[in-house]
């Protein structure tokens, strides 16, 4: 007897579905096995990673909260995901977006202005888009691939925000830290809830979602997008504009990212530091794939990624792990959900070996 | 015609049966091959001759059924077994290197370290032997079609087959052509190789095969000696009912010219595509103007350059209903009331994965889909039943996925899609490659319906019968240049066949060693 996969048909709806929980529950086995193998208990190990960070409502209120940059990437990404354009970049994008926001803030600290806030959202969107646009220029002029660009621009993004804030950026009054003054409380994001740090970012989130599910299931532009995205040549005979697509897709992703560097600068960071995001820019590839690139989807991924974020620190601090066991969990999810998506279209079927 | 001597079948199968996880391709098939015999195998697309051929030669295995070899039963288990037995294939898409010369391509099929040197010399002895003349330090890609085909051949014959499966050989070739291959393979036939030649052709079945084998829906329908039958009654046994004749109205004269192509010339951006070379053609409303050539001669640029989906720099090069056009996209030039039909159906005329309604706003979005942006659903799917019910269109409704469909049936989608949208100008290519004969005249029909109300139809054919049939005028590109046209009552399929090798009076080309001949 061995194992043979079968190719279906047709591809499986509910293995589409199905796929990301077997993944979820295939990185909690394995989870499980890991803690065992490093000599902790399974179940402590569990309790610590996953039910530890939501025992009370603060614990709660901070998985929204790192679950709102995760949202605003991923379904920027999404957009152009379906349209086959690999942008994967979006933690570079979501710097420059917290550097163009946060230029504003500091430029004009001490203003009352009900209009820096909003200013500031947008220098964000704007600069997150223009750094996706160098990639989308160079794959749509050059026919460079945006996946080296993108990611390659990543690296220059992380050079930026770390010069500006050990030089001309730097908080004089800082005793030489490499970071900026605080931002002033008309520059900082007004809290949902008080006494907790969820901020009005995640409106923007569940906004963008909405946004994001009309534009890719009931717009025609997302319509002429996954046409481009699944079969190239019907795009062209229909005559839809494949570089239309490369921008929107990048546009959408960039903008998405900026709002959401600008929203933890002056959100739950209230300064630019060298340690903007955890990795939330890449973290959002596997949130747009776990979720099937689809907003709904993306909703409860980006709960769960956020709630591994959560778990890493609560290892560190009570299990004595590295912090890098959130990456471990990432990774192992994003592997198994690459696995399991073999059974969407191949069903396995065990054979009798032929003589 | 000679017959048959030794009582032995070269080749003799018995029921058998490959199931596919929906269809069963071949259901209990039984088919009997003596020496020297050439034998067709008679059958529509999806009749499973395909199927049947690839577990002849080993590609794939049946799950049930047997094969007797010279009276011995055997299991092939793939295509190298199959060749040491003595069977030797010729598909329909070939399978050469394009940047190879032709012995170098031969040398790769047969196994073991060879000289090219003498190996050409035998390519050069078979070559004149069998009458297929080829040159075997040419690159392929500089090879016509007809010539490319024969290299196939004679790479099988290099084997010394006693069994020769040729599928769909003469899709390719012009009339001459195939006149020339027949003797070849009357020759084979002579000197005792067995011939086992897959066709929907009932004409050519009939000049040239001593029995043949009728598949219909995976199942054998009849055995028979097609010298004494008629093709009705080989249509009958192959589609289970009469064949449809087309009826066809007289030209409307004088109608306005919808599609103008004044000096369009195009180079190819592609190494093995054709340069376009001063195109002048001329389409009026009411008329069904045809565009016959080998495949290969341009018709893929030229049509790129009037559907829009490669835009031209010059803009007058292409007017459409009066307006300059060439530097128009397929979308725009749409807005100005052209259709069309490509080639090919999946990945171009419809996307895959997506429903028939979503397919319909592919081109038709501009009958009312649209409000703000935003796609009006409701609309699109009424527009898809309605495509779905008028073209007899045989899915599991406007949600089936366009890959689901039937080629044939894709087919009927596309063009009812086109042809809904009422359009001025129609461009269809291939509009009945691959589709079964009921489904053919069909669309045959539908598209002399809408010239007779008076739309403007272009269309791109390799098949000479059908543009006979539906065309009032009819031109040839040859090597990428076009010829003068001949209104259809006035010219026969020898003359359009000569032209087909660029021999046209006045001809640019004339003294050039013939593309295809």
């Amino acid at each position: 007897m061995w194992l043979k996969f079968e190719q279906r048909p047709e591809p499986s709806k509910v293995m589409t579905y199905l796929s990301p929980l077997l993944a979820v529950g295939l990185m909690f086995l394995s989870g499980l096995i890991l803690f065992l193998v490093l000599g902790k208990s399974p179940v402590e190990g569990f309790k610590v990673f996953f039910l530890n960070p939501l025992r009370d409502s603060y614990g709660v209120a901070e998985l929204f909260l790192k679950a709102t940059p995760l949202m605003l990437c991923a379904v920027g990404l999404s957009v152009g995901f379906k349209a086959n354009v690999w942008n994967i970049g979006a933690e570079g994008q979501l710097l420059i977006g917290a550097l163009a926001g946060g230029w504003l803030a500091l430029h004009f600290e001490g203003s009352t202005s009900r209009l820096l806030l909003p200013g500031m959202i947008v220098a964000g969107a704007l600069g997150g888009m223009a750094w996706a646009a160098i990639p989308a220029f160079l794959r749509t002029r050059f026919n460079a691939n945006e996946i080296l660009t993108s990611l390659m621009l990543v690296y220059v993004a992380e050079l930026m925000v770390s010069w500006l804030v050990h030089g001309p950026w730097k908080d004089p009054d800082g005793f030489n830290f490499p970071q900026t003054k605080l931002f002033s409380a008309t520059a900082t994001l007004p809290l949902l809830l008080a006494g907790t740090r969820v901020n009005v970012a995640l409106i923007f989130a569940i906004g963008a979602l909405v946004v994001g599910w009309i534009f890719m299931n009931r717009s025609f532009m997302g319509y002429q997008m996954k046409v481009a995205g699944q079969a190239e040549f019907a795009g062209r005979y229909a005559g839809f504009s494949a570089k239309r697509s490369v921008w929107i897709g990048m546009l959408a992703g960039g903008a998405m990212a900026g709002v959401a560097g600008i929203s933890e600068v002056a959100g739950p960071i209230g300064q630019i530091t060298e340690h903007i995001s955890p990795g939330y820019g890449f973290a959002a590839m596997i949130v747009a794939f776990v979720g099937r690139l689809s907003p709904i989807g993306i909703f409860f991924s980006s709960l769960l990624m956020a709630l591994l974020y959560m778990g890493g620190e609560q290892a560190q601090q009570y299990l004595n792990l590295p912090s890098s066991i959130s990456k471990v969990f990432q990774g192992m999810l994003l592997f198994f959900l690459l696995g399991s998506d073999v059974f969407i279209n191949f069903r396995p079927r065990l054979v009798r070996r032929r003589k | 015609m000679p017959t048959p001597t030794s009582d032995t079948p070269r080749l003799a199968i018995r029921g058998i049966r490959k199931v596919y996880p929906s269809v069963v391709a071949n259901d209990g098939i039984d088919l009997t091959v003596m020496p020297g015999q050439i034998h067709a195998v008679l059958g529509e697309n999806g009749a499973g001759k395909s199927t049947l051929m690839k577990v002849i030669y080993g590609v794939i295995r049946p799950d049930e059924g047997e094969l007797l070899w010279e009276g011995r039963p055997v299991i092939i288990s793939n295509p190298a077994q199959a060749r040491s037995l003595g069977i030797g294939m010729v598909f329909q898409h070939f399978s050469l290197f394009e940047t190879l010369t032709v012995v170098q391509n031969v040398a790769l099929s047969i196994p073991g370290k060879l000289d090219l040197d003498p190996l050409a010399k035998r390519i050069e002895e078979v070559s004149e032997r069998y009458g297929l003349p080829v040159d075997p330090r040419r690159m392929v890609h500089a090879l016509s079609v007809g010539e490319r085909q024969r290299v196939e051949i004679i790479r099988c014959l290099l084997q010394n087959p006693r069994l020769l499966i040729l599928d769909e050989p003469t899709s390719v070739l012009t009339p001459q052509a195939v006149r020339k291959l027949f003797e070849t393979l009357r020759q084979l036939a002579a000197e005792g190789v067995s011939i086992l030649y897959i066709s929907h052709k009932l004409d050519e079945i009939q000049e040239l095969c001593h029995k043949a084998t009728v598949l219909r829906g995976g199942k054998v329908t009849g055995t028979c000696t097609p010298a004494e039958e008629t093709p009705q009654t080989m249509a009958r046994m192959m589609i289970g009912v009469d064949l449809p004749a087309c009826s066809h109205g007289e030209p409307e004269d004088g109608g306005e010219v919808r599609l103008l192509i004044q000096g369009l010339s195009h180079a190819t951006d592609d190494p093995f595509g054709t340069d376009l070379k001063d195109i002048h053609l001329e389409v009026k409303a009411g008329e069904i103007v045809g565009i016959a050539g080998v495949s290969g001669n341009g018709q893929q640029e030229l049509l790129r350059a009037i559907s829009g989906e490669e835009p031209h720099a010059d803009k007058r090069a292409v007017r459409v209903c009066g307006v300059e056009a060439g530097h128009m996209n397929a979308a725009r030039r749409r807005g100005l009331g052209m259709c069309f039909v490509p080639e090919e159906r999946l990945g171009r005329g419809a996307v895959p994965r997506l429903s028939l309604t979503e397919n319909i706003l592919l081109t038709a979005y501009r009958k009312g889909m649209l409000f703000a942006g935003l796609i009006r659903f409701g609309v699109a799917k009424r527009f898809a039943e309605e495509c779905i019910k008028r073209f007899d269109v045989k899915c599991g409704g406007a949600h089936s996925e366009a890959k689901s469909l039937s080629g044939g049936n894709l087919q009927k989608f596309i063009v009812g899609r086109e042809i809904m949208q009422e359009p001025k100008l129609l461009v269809l290519a291939q509009p009945t490659w691959g589709v079964d004969v009921g489904a053919s005249s069909f669309i045959r029909q539908s598209v002399l319906d809408l010239r007779n109300s008076g739309t403007a139809v272009l269309v791109i054919s390799e098949e000479l019968e059908e543009l006979f049939e539906i065309c009032d005028r009819i031109v040839v590109i040859a090597k990428g240049t076009l010829s003068p046209s001949k209104v259809t009552s006035e010219t026969n399929v020898e003359e359009i066949g000569m032209w087909m090798s660029g021999l046209w009076p006045g001809a640019k080309t004339q003294g050039e060693a013939t593309h295809v001949a």
